[in-house]
């Protein structure tokens, strides 16, 4: 790999991303994205539902949604595929999301620190002036860590937790 | 481990993979094995999936702790704060809560989840959840 890396893409990461793993099985889709930020959708599923009487989808997939729309509004902005890892993720619900309704989460990365990056973002069912739930998170930018001489040349997806490990 | 005490997971957890382990002093145990369906990053879990544990370790053990009061109310998720301690590996991973407050509304919990060794959780987290 001799050529220069070409300025990381949403669209184009995301038919990678959501081919596989935790977010291929949830379903994700790219959807929207700008400069700083990054909109992903997460259809409707009837086997994500968090009660057993109500159709309400869990919370969980919209962390998993808002999670990795965060990781990818910090490469958009970056503009380079380098790897983070999620430090704390925060979610305030407002409401249920609408049944039958995908999910779309959209997430800015408003600063970047020598060490650190900084997002926020909503999760909505369609209006984005109504939204489902407000999401705040901070992750380290562990390329730039000034004790590491050069970035690992494999490990170029996101993590979680501090990278002591 | 399951009996008819043992509460009911939602069909988020069982698509997830998530089952119980067990329960221990009265407080359910929850667990997930690695598999495509949590991971993240090749070889790690991804962190909306041990948020999605962590989640459902909360809610089951409040739900357990409500129905013993004879109280069954409906829950609501009011904010969860998750904090990424060190990578989740491909391993078993346990997640058990701790109900910190129990009041009439809210409750308020604090979750951990933990793989080889206990006493050092690759995550954790606090929720508010409203008892309406």
């Amino acid at each position: 790999m001799n050529a220069p890396p070409a300025r990381f893409d949403a669209k184009e990461a995301g038919k990678f991303f959501f081919r596989q793993g935790h977010p291929g099985w949830l379903g994700l889709r790219y959807h929207n994205h700008g400069e700083n930020w990054v909109e992903l959708e997460l259809p409707w599923r009837e086997d994500l539902l968090g009660e057993p009487d109500r159709p309400v989808l869990a919370s969980g997939p919209i962390v998993s949604l808002m999670d990795m729309a965060s990781g990818m509004s910090i490469w958009q902005s970056h503009g380079t595929f380098t790897p983070i890892a999620t430090l704390d993720l925060r979610v305030d619900y407002q409401r249920a999301a609408r049944e039958r309704s995908a999910v779309f989460g959209r997430v800015e990365c408003y600063r970047t620190t020598r060490s650190a990056a900084f997002v926020r973002g909503i999760a909505h069912d369609g209006d984005p002036l109504d939204p489902v739930a407000h999401i705040a998170g901070v992750f380290m930018t562990i390329a730039k860590d000034p004790r590491q001489k050069s970035p690992p040349a494999r490990e170029t997806v996101k993590s979680e937790g501090a990278a002591d490990d | 481990m399951t009996d008819n005490r043992t509460p009911a997971l939602p069909a988020y957890a069982h698509s997830l993979g998530i089952g119980i382990h067990g329960m221990e002093d009265d407080v359910p145990v929850l667990t997930v094995r690695f598999g495509p369906s949590v991971e993240g990053r090749p070889g790690h879990f991804h962190g909306g999936a041990t948020a999605g544990l962590l989640e459902n370790a909360g809610y089951t053990a409040l739900r357990h702790r409500l129905l013993e009061e004879g109280r069954s109310p409906r829950l609501k998720p009011i904010n969860i704060t998750v904090q990424y301690l060190s990578a989740g590996k491909q391993k078993q991973t346990f997640a058990r809560a701790r109900i910190t407050r129990l009041g009439r509304r809210t409750a308020n919990l604090t979750v951990e989840a933990w793989q080889d060794d206990r006493t050092r959780p690759i995550a954790s987290a606090v929720m508010n959840i409203l008892m309406a």
